[in-house]
């Protein structure tokens, strides 16, 4: 297990299979489901193979085309990188589950788009260097607009326009900082510029700092913080549920940027612009969180309350990283795994809950629910307990333990007061919705709009949320590690020097054939 | 002096493509994301430094410093983000004008907020 090439997997996998899908997507489509899911399932063990080596706490940073750091494009695994591609693996394998029950033959390109969405995700969580993040962020955006566009309606034209109009302004603000940080620093290496930032002079500051914050808007464009979070609701309510359940990890690759940026540059040790966020992280987060309950409470859609959660959740995700300690980051991170696994399938099941309908689909109004009403209503309560933190499940953990991080900031009571209430509204807009859905049966029998009714594909459904929902509670079961893991992987982003120094130290492997050396010599031979 | 007239250009270009962008029309949105990121792009550009009649590329015959080459990467750099910028108005384009077809307006909320 000692190849070094492992890490790098996680993005020539999906973007082969890609490839070759789109190559085969028209001719052979019977393939194609296949073959994606196979891709996926390699990929989630490379990613459990990549999260233990991570564990073992050294950073692995692996130079892209053999190029030294600084001026080549690196990546690096540490424990924060290795939880968000295994969890984007696990999201990714249930939705994709969940799609082969139909919603993947409504176009031809659906797994070729699925595949390159993965590969950006992980790409952003992998890169150590702000231009190919930008890069990654665009690959994940463009798959998600086709993504969206799957099966095109009326409504998701409209949230595209909204969606892909609002990413590419928010794209021009990315180029805008990474290019004022590369003209005052002269790098685009996350651990150079951790080493260079805190140099800076006080003439230089303000742009430093301005670039800061002009990341931190981008990166919260894509974590739906508050100001910059109208575009969610919308977006992914009007997309199918296994595109939407994929958008909920997509929504912590903005978390994860913040948090990657905040730690490792712009943390403690960042000179003149050392805490450049830190005025606006956590109240903005606070707002968000406030918000995403009060929307979730407004409501009059299933698929509506949802996207709410995932508001609330990247808030309290935020918050813990504003807050800007170790305990807070930790607190976090436990939270991020769980509210992630809830919102997917909270997406899929809402699906399920509409497909069994009829007309009314998934309106919070009485209507004739023509499923297995005891499953629905076992999944729903167990996913409702899970999105809005309550205990047993570890979504709990996470909050207690965030709540506990707070006591001792001057914001404790404010970050005490709006975790307690939002938890509170969310659980109240969870229950109207449950108990609006299965407790109140119109006696109208609404005429079922039938939906493909291939026997098996109800049974993938079935499997993917019944595999999401498992995760969940093995997440409580196992709460002392996970959250063990999440406390070394806090530890290990405010510590910075190992990451640093792995990036930076990094040594071109000898090559076997050195081309560069071999057109030297051609050259001085042969003037 | 040629850095007050850059700024100067690069001031009017994000402009124009704000205020286009505020219009709430598709084709308007569109043209305002051009506009603004040719803005970003000489942006990225200058960022190397204005530099005139300089390579980017090491010969050999000056000492390699940036007193004597222009910075390549931004060249590099900016070379990326054209190409993305333009996938991006192209999928922008064909999503407008298959909005426009569905529902009969150019308004990104696809109808008139006032008739």
């Amino acid at each position: 297990m000692s190849w070094t090439h492992w890490i790098v997997v996680p993005i020539v996998l999906p973007l082969m299979t890609g490839a070759l899908l789109v190559l085969i997507g028209r001719q052979a489509p019977g393939w194609t489901r296949l073959i994606s899911l196979a891709s996926m399932l390699v990929l989630l063990v490379v990613a459990m193979l990549l999260l233990r080596q991570a564990d073992d706490g050294a950073v692995q940073a692996y130079l892209l085309s053999n190029w030294r750091a600084p001026f080549g494009i690196a990546l690096a695994l540490d424990r924060l990188s290795a939880l968000m591609v295994v969890l984007a693996a696990l999201v990714g394998l249930a939705a994709l589950l969940f799609a082969t029950g139909g919603d993947d033959r409504r176009g031809v390109h659906f797994h070729a788009l699925f595949q390159f969405q993965l590969m950006g995700l992980n790409g952003a969580f992998l890169t150590a260097d702000l231009f190919n993040l930008f890069v990654f962020f665009e690959v994940l955006l463009i798959a998600s607009y086709g993504l969206l566009l799957h099966g095109a309606a009326v409504a998701r034209l409209k949230a595209s326009i909204h969606y892909v109009g609002f990413n590419l302004a928010g794209s021009a603000l990315f180029l805008i900082a990474v290019s004022l940080l590369y003209g005052v620093t002269g790098t685009l290496n996350m651990a150079d510029l951790a080493e260079r930032v805190p140099g800076i002079g006080a003439d230089r500051a303000p742009l430093v700092r301005s670039a800061a914050l002009l990341l931190l808007t981008v990166f919260c464009i894509k974590a739906a913080m508050l100001p910059l979070n109208f575009w969610l609701t919308d977006t992914y309510r009007s997309a199918s549920a296994p595109v939407a359940a994929l958008f909920a990890i997509m929504t912590k690759v903005g978390v994860y940027a913040v948090l990657r940026m905040t730690t490792l540059v712009f943390g403690d040790t960042g000179g003149l612009a050392a805490h450049a966020a830190s005025p606006w992280l956590p109240v903005l987060a606070m707002a968000t969180l406030g918000f995403g309950a009060l929307t979730a409470l407004a409501a009059q859609q299933l698929n509506a309350v949802v996207a709410a959660c995932v508001i609330a959740s990247a808030g309290t995700v935020l918050l813990g990283i504003g807050l800007a300690t170790p305990a807070s980051v930790a607190a976090s991170l436990v939270y991020l795994v769980n509210s992630t696994l809830a919102g997917a399938a909270l997406f899929l099941l809402a699906e399920r809950i509409a497909a069994v309908r009829g007309a009314s689909a998934d309106r919070l109004q009485p209507g004739h629910l023509s499923g297995p009403r005891a499953e629905f209503g076992a999944a729903f309560f167990v996913l409702a307990v899970a999105v809005s933190g309550a205990p047993p499940l570890a979504g709990f953990l996470g909050k207690a333990m965030l709540l506990q991080a707070a006591g001792n900031t001057p914001l404790a009571g404010w970050v005490i007061a709006v975790i307690l209430a939002s938890a509170l509204l969310i659980m109240v807009a969870m229950a109207r919705s449950g108990s609006v859905l299965f407790w109140h049966p119109a006696r109208a029998h609404t005429p079922l709009v039938s939906k493909e009714g291939a026997a098996g594909s109800h049974e993938a459904q079935r499997w993917s949320l019944a595999g999401l929902i498992a995760l969940l509670v093995a997440c409580s079961v196992f709460a002392g590690p996970l959250s063990r893991y999440a406390q070394a992987a806090a530890a290990q982003l405010f510590e910075r020097r190992g990451y640093i120094a792995a990036v930076l130290g990094a040594q071109p492997v000898p090559a076997a054939f050195d081309v560069r050396r071999e057109m030297r010599a051609r050259q001085t031979g042969r003037p | 002096m040629m850095a007050a007239l850059i700024a100067i250009a690069l001031g009017a270009l994000t402009a124009g493509g704000v205020y286009l962008m505020l219009r709430a029309r598709s084709f308007d949105l569109i043209l305002g994301l051009t506009l603004l990121s040719y803005a970003v792009n000489l942006f990225i550009f200058f960022m190397g430094r204005i530099r005139i009649g300089a390579a980017p590329i090491v010969d050999g015959k000056l000492a390699p410093t940036l007193a004597n080459y222009a910075d390549p990467l931004p060249q590099a750099l900016v070379l990326t983000a054209i190409v993305i910028s333009f996938a991006m108005t192209a999928v922008l384009l064909v999503i407008a004008l298959r909005a426009r077809a569905a529902t009969g307006s150019d308004h990104v909320d696809g109808r008139d907020p006032i008739q």
